[in-house]
This record gives C-alpha cells, structure tokens and sequence, in this order.
C-alpha cells in the first residue's frame, strides 16, 4: 500500500468544500469585536474540496485492522461484534440533537432510557445502586476509589492511606489510586494465578482504605478465594472495589454484588458491546453496596411516582463525590449499551458468560494443542487466557512481540502483549462470544504456523509484519526526534 | 442467540475438545454459591432488532421537536453528512486504540493529523489525542500545571467565577482528592469579565496555575493579554480555557499577551459531534513544547519504518498508567478517539474560511437575537463586555419560570443563572448558524408572549 499523503499536504490555497459552511460575511457584523482581540491570521487548516476530504479518510480507515475486518483477540478488551443497530439507534435524531440541558420536560424518552438501563446494570451486577457518569474505565475506577475515600472520610476515618492492588493489574488501577490521593501496595500474585492470600492478609490494616481487583482477573482466571479476600479486607475496615474489565466472562453467572463488592465499574466499550471507535469513547458505569450509594457521581435518572423521569443532581444528593464532567457522561455510548441490553435480554445476559468462556476454554486447549505454553496449564480459563513465549524467546530469539506482528500478515489482530507484566512474554487472548468456531479454528493455523516458522525461519519473523501499510516503525526515533505535528 | 454464532453441533464438538460434559462444568472453579442462578428475573425478555428499533424510535421522538437556544458549553453546529459516514465506517468505529502500530496506521495518522490541527487553531506547540471532555480536562490541566510549574511549591491554582460552573465543579471533584484547591477570582458585575483588578489581591502569592476562559461563560470575550501578563509576572502558568469555533475569529491562547498561555485545554464538541445529550465529546489539550512530557494522554509521533519509509505510532508512552502505573501522569487510557476523528473530518472539511464563516454567523445571529429580545420591554443585556456567540439576558421575571414558559411553546430559551449565580432573572443565550431568521423570530414571539 503506498504512503497516504497528510491532508495538509492536499491543501491548495482558495479551495474549500463551499457548500459545508455559510458564505462569508462582511466585517461590519463582527465589528463587536475589538479589533485587539481578533485573530490576526487565519488558522491554517487544509484547503481542500468535499471529495478530497473523503477520499483521504477513507482511506486512511482502509490502513485500519477492525472488529468487522478482523478477528481482533485483545485481551482484557472484549472486541466483541458491535452491533450496527445500536449505531442506528443512537444517532436518532431525538437523541442526536438533544441538548444535555434540555429541561425535564423535553427529556422523557432519553430519561426513561437511562433510567432502565441503570436498573439493568444493577440487577446483572447485584449491586444497589448505578451512576451513569464516568466516561470510561479508568473514570470509573476514579469515582469508585473517590468514593471510597467520602465513605470513610464521612466516617472521619483518616488513617487510611493505603489502596492495595494484585501485581497483575491494569495500570489504571494503581494510577487511579494515586489520582484519588492514596498510596498503592502490590500484593503479590501466586504460580496459579490466585492473589497471594497469606501477603494480603499481612498487608491489611488499620491503613487499608481498600482493594482494588478485577475477577476474573487478568491472568485470565477466576480468583477462587474471592470470599476470603472480601473477609480480609472488610475485617480490616478497608472496602472491596472491583475492576469490571472482565465482566463479560461471569456475566449471568455471578455478580460481583454477591462476591463481596462494595464498588465496582463496568465497561460497556467491552461487556455491552459499544465500539471502542480506535481509542474510544467509552462508558465506566459505577455500581455500589448500600454503604456508598450517598457517594454515587451525579447526575442520574431518577423516576418520580407519577412515572415521570428526572434528573438526580448534587443539589438533592450532597454527599456525592460530584459531576466528572461538564454534562451526564458519554450519553450516545449509554444509548447503544441500552440497545445492546435490550436486545440481549436475560437469556442473552447468561449467554455472554457462557459462550465467551467457551471460546475460551476452546482455543486454549486447541492452541496448547499446536505447541502453545499455557501460564496456567492447571486453570480453566475464563473468558480469556495467558500463554507465555518464554520457551521461543530464549531458545529461538523469537519474542511475544515476534509472534504478534507476524499474525498480522496471517490477517488476524495480535492479542494483548506483555500485559499481565508478571508473565514473562505472554498473550493474554480473549476470543469473545461472538466469534464463530471457524475463525477460532482459523486463528490456531496461524498460531501454528507461526511457531514453525519461529523454529525454521526465525529471523524472518523477527522481520514481520511484511503485508501492512509500514514494516516496523521505529519506536526510538519517534520518542528521541518528537515530530508530533506537521510542518507544511 | 443474538450475535452468538455458536450451533448445536459447534458447541459439542468445542466441549469435546477441551474435555468438558457442559458449558456450566467450565464454571466448576467458581463456588456454587455465588452463582448468580436466577438473579437476572428483573431484566426484560430480550428484542429483535426490529422491536428495540422501534421502541427507541419512539423515546427518541419525545424527545425532539423544540428549537433550542441552549450553550453554556455545548453547541448545534452543522454537521457535513460526510462526517459521520465517515466515522462511523467500521474501520474506524470497531478498531481498538492503535497499540498494534502497523495495522493501526489509519486511526494514527488521524490522530496526528488532529494534533496538528488542535495546533494551528490554538497557537500551540503540541497536542494530545482528546481527554474525556471540555471539563474533566480542565482538572487534568490544573493536575498537569502543578507538574509543570517547577517555580510553584503552591497547589492552588485561580479560576474565574465566570468559567463555566460545570467545569469548575468538574474540576474541584477530580483534583480535590489530592489536596488541589480552586480559589476563585470574581467578574465585574458591570462587564460580565475578569478584571486584572480583581486578581491584585493575589499578587505575590503562590499559585501554580491562572486559569482564563476564552470567551467565559457569560459569552464574554476577557482581555486576555492584560491577564496572561499578570500570572507570567506573578509566577504563573496560564491555562486558556478556549471554544474552538472561536479560534477562528479570536487571538488564539499561543498569542496571549507576550508569552502566551502555557496549557490550552477545551470541549471539542463545536467540531463536528453532535450535541447527543452530553456526550460523547471530545476535551482537547494542547501546550508549550517544554511542558509535553508533563501531558496526560495518548500523544502520536511521526517516524520510519525499518525501510525508511514514513509511518506514525504512540510516542512518549513513559508518561502513562500502562507502562509508569503509580506514577503515571493521570490515570486516562481509552480516551474519545472516534470523536476526535469526527473532529478531524471536519475540521479539514471546513478549512480555515468555512470555520471563520460558522465563527462569524454564530456571532452575528446571536447578535441579532440579542437585539430582537432586548427590543422588547424589561429584556436588557446583563453585561456590556463585548461576546462572541452567547449573551446573558436579564428579564422582568424569574428566568426559572419563563424557561418553563417557554419550553411550554417549544423553544428552549437558554439556561438560567438563578442556581449556579444567585441572578434570578438571568438566562444564558446562543445561537449559531443553524438557526435561522425564523427561528429568531420565534424565539422573539414566545418570549414576549411568555412576558406579557
Ligand atoms: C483490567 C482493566 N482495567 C481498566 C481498564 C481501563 O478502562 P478504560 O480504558 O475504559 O479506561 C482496562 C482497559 O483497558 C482494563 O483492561
């Protein structure tokens, strides 16, 4: 595929898609304002025709691997189909123009659907109560942990310092502690995957404001002593949250409300099928015990007892942790999950736990079949697994980082790499339920032929991908010689 | 089964591969107990796509029908239909953040093509890839200037009473939780702006970071030279709070005063994304090259490839939760990439003359509309600073009351600042190109009605 130019360098002086904006108007209409306050160049954006501007994103989405083009097994991510209903749906023009602070009265129909799909979230996570608000995990971790600080500041229970997260997790959960004003302490992770329960017990005190975790967790297994955890850190005085990255793997079949769960979020660009749109947007919704619903961020939907719908703001709720943002959260996303909720129903809700777990358990065994290294060979595997490279690393110079840019050229996404940072060279892969038998099947030959090609013709793979737009960039250069904009 | 592609047939042979008698038997890890088994009776039975369809349809229907008048933050702007066709293209709308640079080429030169253009409209050196919103942004930039500002010791920072109260309070519930103070600075009553004035009795004082809204959220334009020259002096940095359909028209931050503003943050959703309840948005940063290893956010370098040849990828990944965790500059990870590409799409599809033509029709339309309403009797502007596309309007009666009034004959007349000022006969007004003389006009009509 040849070089794509930058849309700046298209740009010829006077051109312009004219029938995009209104015409000109003469400077009289602007003489309120002062001559010293008004721009003094043009900004210089590109010149370019309607078809010019078409032409060149299209193809630019062309250099894209996607869930519609690819199977795409990022792990921890859940690129799941998302459905092109809930697209529709949301972009109704009744949604589509409705302005955040449109009065009540102009807000039923968006109202009622926020409103049950608070109630759905709720009874999936048995949880008491939802705030819609956090834009995307790490936002939602964020009012999940800000929460847990009002909880015991209201309770002038100051010692607590301390938040204490697995090794294996996601980094926005330590950043998220620190953004929250709190200390983070790693409690180690054990060779089968469990929390290290002796070292957590030990790292529980008086200082503990709480636990951060995600179940399954992000070694991809199901963490077994999640009661005894939930004991420790309660009997400490410190609270439960969980990371609802991994809620689609136990989705209908347990709820992070019934494992203990004081706080948690969810992640409804992954669990609720809402595109990830290549870098977002997303959705965090929160859900908590009956001990934080005070804390929950605003604004909500509430519904009076005429039926009617309204907005539960930090005027009624003073004790929230607050807006996280100038509106209500990414409403259009909220839609689509309310779409997506909707069409699944309760048997659908039970069938994402299950069917994602079975493409799971599936691939794992048919790819250690193949010569792959499972990191848990003894584990079942929740929604998603871990293989280590370690063995093809040292005895072949063929690194995870190899192995992933060479499935590239077999056409399928490479798997999250190096994450969890506690196993040495690893895939953590999550088919999805969505995924037909055939593709898992597909994606195994890759695998498969990979590992041969590591053993037959290893610096080869050290070389790929060879079929995308650009062969491995460099990384070194880019960080050493910032070029961040474009100089015409 | 809805999405799940799984037959009879598929299931046994998977089930037989991996040794297991059924799908509950891959649960067997998990205590019985705490199966959630027939705790989801609440939810409803699931829908086709046809009867979900159909249901929104008509939720969305209530919802629409009134002209609306309504800024404080968000704004209805024409969108070219190419934009979300666009964007919404699979390739874009189903791809994941661009980790795997080679086969995300596409979603990384839009980015970098975006920084450039969040460049050139704001005078600044350097872009991120969007934060969450206008809002959550601000607190990132408050965060960022207490990295930034190596003379400040301070962890305060002045913010206008006159920014957006949202953003404020946005702000204060982010950056509170790590004993970050707001202090605010008062507006003149008379000019509906922030004087240099009104900032003396800090001067001396350590604080990291002067923020400036540009226009405030009254709509009025501050004189951001005199206030940028003031924090400089003082030991200051200076966040620009900026609308972006302004920039075309008004100095941009990076020509503030002599040195120009040090942080530029502001809601993205002026450019192409539509006003959707509230989200999603798109908060756009962009600051002094010195201060880009300070930046939160995903940032995209150019560079080569192994043959030389001129691809895009993450740079400066040093500064994130996934490779620092503790000491991350913020906690961001999934941002409001598609957004940000509808941002960028339209951007390049307005150029430079066709977003001074929206700038300057939506200033001249609210003029108009302030002239129209101020022409009727006790309708009076608040304030005599000069605006840009919003204008605050005192009235004869409780704004809560004639908002009502008229949402009653359809026109959403603005928003009121009774709450957020104690102004109780006070409403924020907009208008932008979409609306027309008509649409002024019966704007003019309910309100006098609602008046008399
Ligand atoms: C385990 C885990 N936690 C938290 C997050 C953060 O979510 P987001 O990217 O939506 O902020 C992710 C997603 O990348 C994740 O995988």
């Amino acid at each position: 595929m040849s070089e794509t130019q930058l849309i700046f360098q298209l740009s010829h002086p006077g051109r312009s898609a004219t029938s995009q904006a209104p015409k000109a108007l003469s400077d009289d209409k602007l003489s309120a304002i002062p001559a010293h306050l008004r721009r003094k160049q043009k900004p210089a954006l590109p010149e370019v025709s309607e078809m010019q501007v078409v032409r060149h994103y299209t193809n630019l989405s062309s250099k894209n691997f996607a869930i519609d083009k690819q199977f795409y097994p990022l792990g921890s991510c859940t690129m799941k189909y998302n459905p092109r209903g809930a697209n529709r749906a949301a972009m109704l023009p009744g949604f589509l123009n409705r302005h955040p602070l449109a009065p009540e009265s102009h807000s039923q129909g968006f109202l009622s659907c926020m409103f049950e799909l608070q109630n759905f979230l709720k009874e999936v996570t048995g949880m008491k109560g939802v705030s819609l608000a956090p834009m995307a995990g790490a936002q939602g971790e964020f009012a999940g942990v800000a929460m847990i600080r009002a909880y015991h500041e209201a309770r002038g229970d100051e010692a607590r310092t301390e938040i204490l997260i697995p090794e294996a997790a996601h980094g926005t959960n330590p950043a998220t502690a620190v953004m929250c004003g709190y200390k983070v302490r790693e409690v180690p992770v054990g060779k089968d995957g469990d929390v290290d329960l002796e070292a957590l017990k030990e790292a529980c005190g008086p200082q503990t404001a709480g636990l951060m975790m995600t179940n399954p967790s992000t070694c991809g297994v199901f963490e077994r002593q999640i009661e005894a955890i939930s004991k420790a850190v309660h009997e400490a005085g410190g609270l439960l949250y969980y990371d609802g990255a991994n809620l689609n793997a136990i989705l209908g079949k347990v709820r992070p409300g019934d494992m203990g769960f004081d706080v948690i979020h969810m992640n409804l660009h992954k669990t609720f099928a809402t595109p990830h749109g290549g870098g977002g947007p997303g959705a965090g919704p929160v859900g908590v015990s009956e001990r934080l619903l005070p804390y929950l961020p605003t604004p909500m939907a509430g519904q009076r007892d005429d039926g009617s719908y309204h907005w539960v703001d930090s005027d009624t709720l003073d004790t929230s942790i607050g807006h996280l943002s100038a509106f209500m959260g990414n409403a259009g996303v909220l839609l689509r999950a309310y779409f997506y909720a909707r069409s699944l129903g309760r048997e659908g809700m039970i069938r994402v736990g299950e069917f994602s777990t079975l493409a799971a358990n599936y691939l794992l065994k048919r790819l250690e079949a193949v010569g792959c290294t499972a990191a848990y060979p003894d584990r079942r595997a929740s929604h998603e697994f871990i293989l280590t490279f370690a063995k093809e690393a040292k005895e072949l110079g063929v690194t995870a980082m190899d192995i992933a840019k060479r499935l590239l050229d077999y056409n399928q996404h490479a798997p999250t790499t190096y994450f969890p940072l506690l196993v040495p060279e690893c895939f953590l892969i999550e088919p999805t339920e969505t995924e037909s038998k055939e593709a898992l099947d597909e994606f195994v030959d890759a695998m498969a032929a990979i590992l041969e090609e590591a053993r037959s013709e290893p610096d080869m793979v050290k070389e790929a991908p060879f079929t995308q737009p650009v062969r491995r960039l460099d990384d070194v250069k880019a960080a050493r010689e910032l070029d961040l904009t474009w100089t015409d | 089964m809805p999405y799940i592609p799984h037959t009879p047939d598929d299931v046994r042979a998977m089930l037989d591969a991996i040794g297991a008698d059924s799908i509950e038997d891959l649960f067997d890890e998990i205590p019985a107990h705490l199966k959630a088994a027939g705790k989801l009776d609440a939810l409803p039975e699931g829908l086709s796509e046809m009867d979900v369809t159909r249901l929104m349809n008509e939720r969305a229907a209530m919802d629409a029908g009134a002209v609306s008048f309504i800024g404080a933050g968000a704004y209805q702007h024409h969108i070219p239909a190419a934009v979300w066709e666009i964007a919404t293209r699979g390739e874009f709308y189903t791809a994941y953040t661009p980790y795997q640079a080679e086969a995300s080429q596409g979603t990384l030169q839009v980015i970098y093509e975006f920084q450039t253009l969040m460049t050139r409209l704001t005078a600044m050196d350097v872009s991120n890839a969007s934060v969450y919103d206008g809002a959550s942004g601000l607190a990132e930039a408050v965060l960022m200037s207490l990295r930034a500002n190596r003379k400040s010791k301070s962890r305060k920072v002045l913010v206008p009473a006159a920014l957006n109260p949202r953003y404020t309070s946005a702000t204060q519930a982010i950056v509170e939780n790590q004993d970050v103070a707001l202090e605010t600075v008062p507006f003149c009553q008379e000019k509906g702006q922030t004087l240099v004035d009104s900032l003396k009795p800090h001067e001396g004082e350590d604080f990291a970071a002067l923020v400036i809204s540009q226009p405030n959220y009254f709509g009025s334009l501050e004189e951001v030279d005199a206030l940028t020259d003031w924090a400089h002096a003082n030991g200051m940095l200076v966040i620009a709070v900026v609308n972006p359909t302004a920039m075309a028209l008004i100095t941009p931050p990076g020509e503030w005063g002599a040195e120009g503003a040090d942080i530029v943050v502001g809601e993205g959703q002026p450019l192409g994304v539509p006003l959707s309840s509230g989200g999603p948005y798109f908060g756009f940063m962009c600051c002094k090259q010195k201060y880009v290893r300070q930046m939160p956010g995903r940032i995209i370098g150019r560079t080569v490839d192994m043959e030389g040849k001129q691809g895009f990828t993450l740079t400066l990944q040093a500064r994130e939760q996934h490779i620092r965790r503790s000491k991350a500059t913020s906690n961001i990870c999934t941002n409001q990439g598609l957004a940000m590409t509808a941002a960028t799409i339209y951007t390049s599809l307005l150029g430079p003359d066709g977003l001074t033509n929206v700038a300057a029709h939506s200033h001249a339309n609210t003029q108009a509309l302030a002239d129209k309403l101020t022409a009727i009797d006790g309708v009076e502007r608040a304030f005599v600073a000069p605006t840009f596309h919003e204008v605050v309007l005192t009235l004869p009666k409780p704004a809560d009351q004639v908002l009502v009034a008229l949402a009653e004959k359809d026109v959403l007349g603005g928003v009121s600042l009774a709450n957020d000022y104690g102004m109780a006969n006070a409403i924020l007004v907009n208008a932008t190109e979409v609306h027309s003389e008509q649409d002024l006009q019966l704007f003019e009509q309910a309100l006098k009605e609602v008046l008399a």
